[in-house]
């Protein structure tokens, strides 16, 4: 077992909430992620940019365990998450552990994903009544909250066909949240939305970093976003961290060429 | 040419009538096995078993590429040599239940596939066990995609259930058959059998589009026929 040598959990003062430890991900002969050694620690704001197939959404989606992991650990609030313990060894994780620790991590997609069958509302209250068993009526509550703080109070009973790309954003955000996540992951999360709305969802996120203690890793195409809010800006290239740091020295002094020319090239196209 | 007889076609409409509720008993039971096999075919091809999900597939295939009738009259005289005795109905149920079953499960598949990926993405990111996935999310975005597929087989159900009349199930085309053979008139019953099959057939249609309707408006969908 390749798995070994990763220690069963993480102890010590400054545990972080994340950390990668040689994450490799390949796609048959492609590989996305190579030996990706990566920590975001407790209420850290991150942003992951880089040219399109650099591995950046692989990291988010192995994180929330939508892919499997072919070598290396991730480990969670310092508990394996791609693994678990037995007999004093690490194993694959099971998919009943999966789910315990995944109730940590809240994801929000480019293509919004909300149920199409289900109001802005009902969207926000399925999975903290099904999976965290929250009465109907706390739910609500908690969901009418939610949606009250981006801004959509006025919007609850509609569906999502009748509400606007930055709309339903905002309810994905709320949905995720009503979860009560530690670690939040946003997904390119206003690519897929017309360019005057994409103000309304960075103001959401805005709010989240000034008013909740959460983790947040973003993947983002928007650098004076990802700038103002990030407390560091990680720059994937081919599957690797090719510079980190924080952001008025990665985008105002690059060390790495790579990084210069990526944005410079953004840049140009701005 | 044509002696069309409307005393004697007045005299034998109660039996036909008669008839065609064992026709509308036959359908709709049989549909209703299929129904419920059908989404257990489907599912069972979705299992991470690859055994079961092969034998399943398999099972579809076969049945789905050999004749009604033939496994019809399989189970009806087949059965007894290997020690199943089965009543005619019994018989006959399971194997069109089953026939239309087969049917029904590319339906669902189809059904099931049409959901975006980002659908069951989003029931994992939020930790949705897989039983509430399918049953709260994924099943009702299948519906309003399966209906018109369901539709048209209700109707292909409705009127392969003359086929029962080959072990004897008094339905309505064996009931025809019956008189056919008493008074040696067939031009009476027999226009009689395809006039039911019809009235029956055309509004049924016309519901299914309806009930879609419906369905995708209790779903919060755009509606498809209705102008709104």
């Amino acid at each position: 077992m390749e798995e070994q040598h990763f220690p069963l959990s993480l102890e010590g003062d400054d545990v972080p909430m994340v950390r990668f430890m040689g994450v490799t991900k390949r796609y048959g002969d492609l590989t996305v992620l190579d030996a990706l050694d990566l920590d975001v620690a407790d209420n850290e704001t991150i942003a992951i940019i880089g040219p399109s197939g650099s591995g950046k959404t692989t990291v988010l989606r192995m994180l929330m365990v939508l892919e499997t992991i072919d070598e290396g650990i991730i480990y969670v609030d310092g508990k394996p998450l791609t693994h678990m313990e037995k007999n004093g060894r690490l194993v694959r994780a099971s998919s009943s552990y999966i789910r315990r620790m995944r109730s940590n991590i809240g994801m929000v997609f480019q293509q919004f994903n909300l149920f199409p069958h289900m109001t802005a509302l009902e969207n926000c209250m399925e999975a903290p009544v099904q999976v965290l068993g929250m009465s109907r009526d706390e739910a609500r509550q908690r969901a009418g909250d939610l949606l009250e703080m981006v801004g959509l109070e006025d919007k609850m009973d509609q569906y999502p066909a009748r509400l606007s790309g930055g709309q339903q954003q905002r309810v994905a955000i709320a949905r995720a949240l009503a979860m009560r996540p530690k670690i939040m992951l946003f997904d390119e999360v206003t690519s897929a939305l017309d360019p005057e709305l994409v103000g309304e969802v960075t103001n959401v996120i805005r709010k989240l970093t000034d008013e909740h203690s959460l983790t947040m890793i973003m993947v983002t195409h928007q650098m004076g976003f990802a700038r103002e809010i990030s407390d560091r800006i990680c720059f994937f290239y081919e599957g690797k961290i090719a510079e980190q740091g924080p952001p008025d020295q990665l985008f105002d002094n690059p060390h790495n060429e790579r990084t210069a020319a990526f944005l410079s090239a953004v840049n140009e196209a701005d | 040419m044509f002696d069309w007889k409307w005393d004697f076609t007045i005299e034998i409409l109660p039996r036909l009538l008669d008839a065609t509720v064992n026709t509308l008993i036959a359908a709709g039971l049989g549909y209703l096995i299929a129904l419920i096999v059908g989404l257990i075919f489907a599912l069972a091809q979705r299992t991470p078993l690859r055994s079961v999900t092969f034998i399943v597939r398999e099972l579809v295939e076969f049945v789905r590429s050999t004749p009604l009738v033939l496994q019809i009259f399989f189970v009806f005289y087949v059965g007894p040599q290997i020690g199943i005795r089965l009543s005619p109905w019994t018989a006959g149920m399971i194997a069109i239940g089953l026939h239309y079953a087969s049917y029904l499960s590319e339906v669902y598949r189809a059904g099931l596939d049409s959901v975006p990926k980002g659908q069951w993405e989003a029931c994992s990111a939020l930790n949705l066990s897989v039983r509430r996935t399918y049953a709260k999310i994924i099943i009702p975005q299948a519906i309003p995609a399966v209906i018109p597929g369901f539709g048209n087989y209700l109707i292909g159900i409705f009127k392969d259930t003359p086929l029962l009349s080959v072990i004897g199930v008094m339905e309505l085309f064996q009931a025809a058959n019956s008189i056919g053979a008493e008074t040696y008139r067939f031009l009476e019953p027999y226009t009689l059998v395809g006039l039911i099959f019809l009235v029956i057939s055309l509004p049924t249609a016309m519901f299914i589009r309806r009930f879609e309707d419906w369905v995708r408006g209790a779903l919060g969908m755009k509606k498809l026929y209705a102008k709104d």
